[in-house]
């Protein structure tokens, strides 16, 4: 069986909308191994949950235009026919969302959404069925199982709601299991549950994982590999060790340094990201970020305003950075940040430029 | 859920004594608090042009000189176990449920409401099940296709039933489709045991009219339940488990967003029961909201009680449907 | 019986504002129990959902009391009590030496003058029918105060006193973002120059990049205007920058009190050290050799307990891993056991005298 079960090439996915076209995501590429996992990381209108969505498949029926590709286990998935894709979907590749009380039917017992995720799929009787979902809710570790699964999804608490979910993604066995924000929505306790039961049921399936989230513990926590996304593009790319211990974009630098953490000396000041996010019908020429990156002068001659960096290899082979900025540039702008000496203008409160137009 | 359904029939007997209570201090107890007196009130009692013994019968009979306690129990007696009346030389027994003689024929009022009712429930019912059949269909298309040509013209039209009273269309109809053409002419109840096929011959007309109003409104109700449901993150947790998109949209969205519209129409089929007064004018039809206009048109008090109360009585009994119906579609409302 | 805290003064590390020593406010005995009725006709009370239920609270002039917990410890609710959105059962709450627990909404006016709420959701804590400038002016026209110069000139410096533009008056919310928008909150917030400002989940709605500016700009208005914050979210890290002290809090109860460094540096509720060692830490976990270790980590069995139901004696009991019988029937007071350090635990972690805990505290890992 070969090793690479997800393969996504140049992936984008544009809306067009009234206001203009949303370029939600904008020439994407990764890959996946059985039984790794990647960690997407980004904020809100980074592109993130969009392009687990397009993997799904679950953008079809709306306006996207989708190009590029995704090869799930070498079958091409862009502009394969819908039924095709629908029955891959909850087979071969699952998802769990963010917050299980909405994304559970109400009106239907938990028990009952199991068989019907294992029932879509798999030709076998209600009893077994029934049977296959008291043992997956035990699993995910729900007590008492054979009672809980006729139990409403609203009579579950939220940490056992998310284990319910993540059984019904399970039943079919899938290669590949895409969780968006599974925690978000969680106390910090239950989180670490959950995050642990993940990472258990990987090694017990054998599944690829891929993790989105904003939490840069969380996905330091879970993953392999990391995908940083910004505006719809990589950002950076490389092994989990990589990105944390020598990250080379000023944006993944923004949100290292932006974080307040446990396990460091507590600093004096975060040292923000002025600016706010773009907006992803007017991203910005060149590199997206440009507007709110410090760096750009070190870069000179406009470049990071007219021309878009390519994702390239910064120093290690497999780690790489859409940035203009060189090695050794990097290199000494991450040292310095890391040993705490904080740029000028990086303390004021104030927002800095503004990223995107008034509406 | 049983001692649910046990507190609501309990409930509901509560609020049908409070509205026999209610109807009871209408006719009987405020016109005495406006100052009128026992003689007078029994001269609305006797219809037109009263004559001074009539009304002198009546007040014995009605027993005005009672205390108000004796009289409410006297009537709530009389609705139950019927009412013996002793007035002079006139011995009469009117049955269960009595709510008293009619002016106009001396005759109890019952025994004219039930044979009124067949009508009204033939109209009822029957529009009942085609607004519910096209206006939810039409809703649900519309929400899919939202948009489309199909959305903004079936929204169009529905808002155009929604606007147009049910005289004008019930009229316009009967000139074309009675008169000019005679498709369905002579639109007189049949009953149904007599002819089935005349019987639903002749009420296309007025069912047509009286659903084109409430389809229109069903299908505005479906399209925005639809609308919300099928935005639900429940609806993507189900696409993404694989389920064909036609069980997305019916056991998944149909199934949450049709919900509230059950109770709706439970609340709809329990007004219109007690007497769809505007249809029945337009087409002539004895049923119980003719009767109603015309005991009010000739003051008819025995037979406005009883219409009121009969009327009270389907909206109280449709609200304890609806909120039995509701416990039992949604897991969520506690009992 | 419980201590009364005294508060400890900001710890050294960094530049930290001197407080100017006096109580602004104090919580005493605090309860609320929203009570659980059934029956239709005659409503009796079956039950209560013990959200708050008798804590005592200290926060000096121009500090910052970090109040932190999961869902169901009633930290919300405490909020809400403290700028007396609701009423409480029972206690008292003295803010400046006033007592205003329970004082009517009609004397409570113009106190509101004084004490402030940010709120969690920049999406809907602003009504988008109002602009920017009279959502800021808003405070000026109910409390009918008419600062000199004219309500439109306050709020154009509370607009730059929170780094948004002072010309973007007449902006509606919908042409903000989440971060603007919690800008224009705390514009909103200052205008009338509040002594005590409860700010509940103020950056939880905004993302990370955004979190920070609205820190820094919590942080610098605190500094220029000499205010004290009460900070109620669930993310530790975040309080641990802005807090001076922490409470933490389970199930209505305050289960430690202590200075910000001491509480992080050496939890000693068994809650708090495992509250700390569940949040995810940004720090791979990959070996040399590429595998993923897992980390070690106290594992908290369950869900936590209803509120309507919270377990006898010590609340946290049935999730503790060094609960004894003891636990189960007597309810471990609020014990100062070090100088500025409150817990209320028969067996605390980390503490010296107590033979049950080793140093190392916690059980064999998950």
């Amino acid at each position: 069986m070969p090793q690479t079960l997800l393969e996504v090439e140049d992936l984008r996915i544009h809306f067009p909308t009234e206001d203009g076209l949303v370029k939600a995501v904008d020439g994407v590429s990764f890959s996946l191994e059985r039984g790794r996992t990647l960690g997407i990381v980004g904020e809100s209108g980074s592109g993130k949950s969009v392009t687990s969505m397009g993997i799904m498949g679950l953008n079809q029926g709306s306006k996207a235009q989708i190009s590029g590709h995704i090869r799930l286990d070498g079958e091409e998935l862009v502009g394969a026919q819908p039924g095709r894709v629908r029955a891959l979907r909850g087979d071969k590749m699952a998802m769990i969302f963010q917050d299980p009380l909405s994304s559970l039917h109400p009106y239907y017992k938990v028990g009952d959404q199991i068989i019907e995720a294992f029932r879509v799929h798999n030709d076998v009787s209600k009893k077994v069925a029934r049977k296959h979902a008291i043992d997956l809710l035990g699993r995910v570790g729900i007590p008492q199982p054979e009672v809980r699964v006729d139990d409403y999804p609203h009579q579950f608490s939220g940490g056992m709601r998310q284990r319910a979910m993540i059984a019904m993604a399970l039943s079919c066995d899938p290669g590949l299991l895409i969780a968006d924000e599974p925690t978000t929505a969680l106390d910090v306790t239950v989180q670490a549950q959950i995050l642990d039961l993940i990472s258990d049921l990987q090694s017990e399936f054998g599944s690829a994982v891929i993790m989105i989230t904003h939490d840069l513990g969380v996905v330091a926590e879970l993953s392999d590999d990391i995908l940083v996304m910004y505006a719809g593009r990589a950002a950076e790319y490389g092994s989990a060790a990589e990105i944390f211990g020598r990250p080379g974009h000023p944006y993944t630098w923004g949100l290292l340094a932006s974080m307040p953490r446990l396990d460091r000396e507590r600093t004096s000041r975060l040292v923000p990201i002025p600016g706010t996010p773009p907006s992803l019908i007017r991203v910005p020429s060149g590199c997206p970020f440009h507007p709110r990156c410090r760096y750009t002068e070190l870069v000179g001659g406009q470049r990071c305003e007219t021309e878009v960096p390519a994702l390239r290899e910064v120093v290690t082979p497999g780690h790489a950075a859409a940035c203009h900025l060189t090695a050794e540039e990097r290199t000494r702008q991450w040292a310095e940040l890391s040993a705490d000496k904080i740029p000028d203008d990086a303390t004021a409160a104030t927002e800095g430029p503004e990223a995107r137009e008034p509406a | 859920m049983i001692t649910f359904v046990i507190r609501r029939l309990f409930a509901t007997v509560f609020l049908l004594i409070v509205v026999s209570a209610i109807t009871f201090a209408i006719f009987f107890i405020i016109p005495r608090l406006a100052g009128q007196n026992t003689y007078q009130l029994a001269t609305e009692y006797v219809g037109r042009n009263p004559t001074r013994q009539a009304v002198l019968q009546i007040e014995a009979q009605l027993g005005l000189d009672h205390p108000l306690w004796v009289q409410y129990g006297n009537f709530l007696k009389g609705i139950v176990l019927g009412t013996h009346y002793n007035a002079g030389t006139n011995t009469a027994y009117c049955p269960p449920p009595c709510f008293g003689y009619s002016f106009r024929t001396q005759q109890p009022v019952w025994p004219q409401m039930v044979s009124d009712l067949p009508v009204t429930l033939s109209l009822a019912i029957g529009a009942a099940i085609i607004w519910l059949v096209s206006g939810v269909s039409i809703g649900i298309i519309s929400a899919l296709k939202r948009g489309t040509l199909f959305d903004r013209f079936s929204m169009s039209v529905a808002l155009v039933g929604v606007s147009l009273p049910i005289f004008f269309t019930g009229l316009i109809s009967l000139e074309l489709f009675s008169y000019k053409w005679p498709i369905f002419p002579n639109v007189t109840f049949v009953p149904f045991s007599t002819n089935p096929l005349l019987w639903a011959r002749n009420l296309v007309l007025p069912w047509l009219c009286l659903s084109f109003l409430y389809a229109a409104l069903y299908a505005r109700l479906t399209r925005a339940g639809m609308l919300e449901t099928m935005s639900e993150d429940y609806i993507r947790t189900a696409r993404s488990k694989g389920l064909p998109e036609r069980t997305v949209i019916f056991k998944h969205g149909l199934r949450a967003a049709l919900t509230p519209i059950v109770t709706i129409f439970g609340m709809d089929l329990g007004l219109l029961l007690g007497g769809a007064i505007i249809t029945e004018v337009t087409f002539s039809l004895h049923g119980l909201g003719l009767f109603t206009v015309e005991a009010v048109q000739n003051q008819d008090l025995p037979e406005i009680l009883g219409v009121t109360l009969l009327a009270a009585f389907f909206i109280v009994i449709a609200n304890l449907v609806v909120d039995i119906l509701y416990a039992v579609l949604d897991p969520r409302v506690k009992y | 019986m419980t201590e009364q805290i005294q508060t400890p003064p900001a710890p050294e590390a960094g530049p930290d504002r001197a407080p100017s020593g006096d109580v602004l406010l104090e919580v005493t005995d605090l309860v609320r129990h929203f009570p659980i009725t059934r029956g239709v006709v005659f409503r009796r009370k079956v039950g209560a959902v013990q959200a708050v239920d008798g804590i005592n609270l200290t926060v000096l002039r121009g500090q910052t009391l970090g109040l932190v917990g999961e869902s169901g410890c009633g930290k919300t609710t405490t909020g809400r009590l403290l700028v007396r959105l609701d009423e409480p059962t029972s206690g008292r709450i003295v803010i400046d030496g006033r007592d205003v627990t329970h004082l009517r909404q009609g004397k409570m006016r113009p106190l509101r003058r004084e004490i402030q709420m940010i709120f969690q959701d920049p999406y809907s804590s602003l009504n988008p029918r109002h602009t920017v400038g009279a959502i800021v002016g808003a405070p000026f026209r109910l409390q009918k105060v008419a600062p000199s110069g004219g309500v439109r000139r306050s709020v154009q410096e509370l607009l730059e006193l929170v780094g948004l533009n002072p010309e973007h008056y007449n902006r509606y919310p919908y042409e903000f973002s989440g971060g603007q928008r919690q800008r224009i909150g705390i514009a909103r917030t200052l205008a009338l120059r509040p002594k005590l400002i409860v700010a509940d989940e103020p950056v939880s709605a905004l993302d990370v990049s955004i979190q920070a500016q609205v820190i820094n700009l919590l942080e610098d208005l605190q500094n220029e205007l000499g205010l004290t914050y009460v900070v109620i979210a669930h993310d530790l890290s975040v309080v641990r920058h802005i807090s001076d002290n922490v409470a933490v809090m389970y199930l209505g109860k305050i289960v430690e009190v202590a200075g910000r460094d001491q509480l992080y540096a050496k939890p000693r509720h068994p809650y708090t050290v495992a509250l700390l060692s569940a949040v995810p830490v940004p720090e791979p976990l990959s070996s040399a050799t590429g595998q993923r270790e897992r980390r070690q980590r106290i594992r908290l069995e369950g869900d936590v307990p209803s509120p309507m139901r919270p377990p006898s004696a010590c609340r946290f009991h049935t999730r503790c891993w060094k609960a004894q019988q003891i636990c189960r029937t007597q309810e471990p007071p609020l014990a100062e056991l070090i100088p500025g350090h409150q817990v209320a635990c028969h067996f605390p972690e980390n503490t010296p005298q107590v033979s049950e805990s080793s140093p190392e505290g916690a059980p064999q890992p998950a």
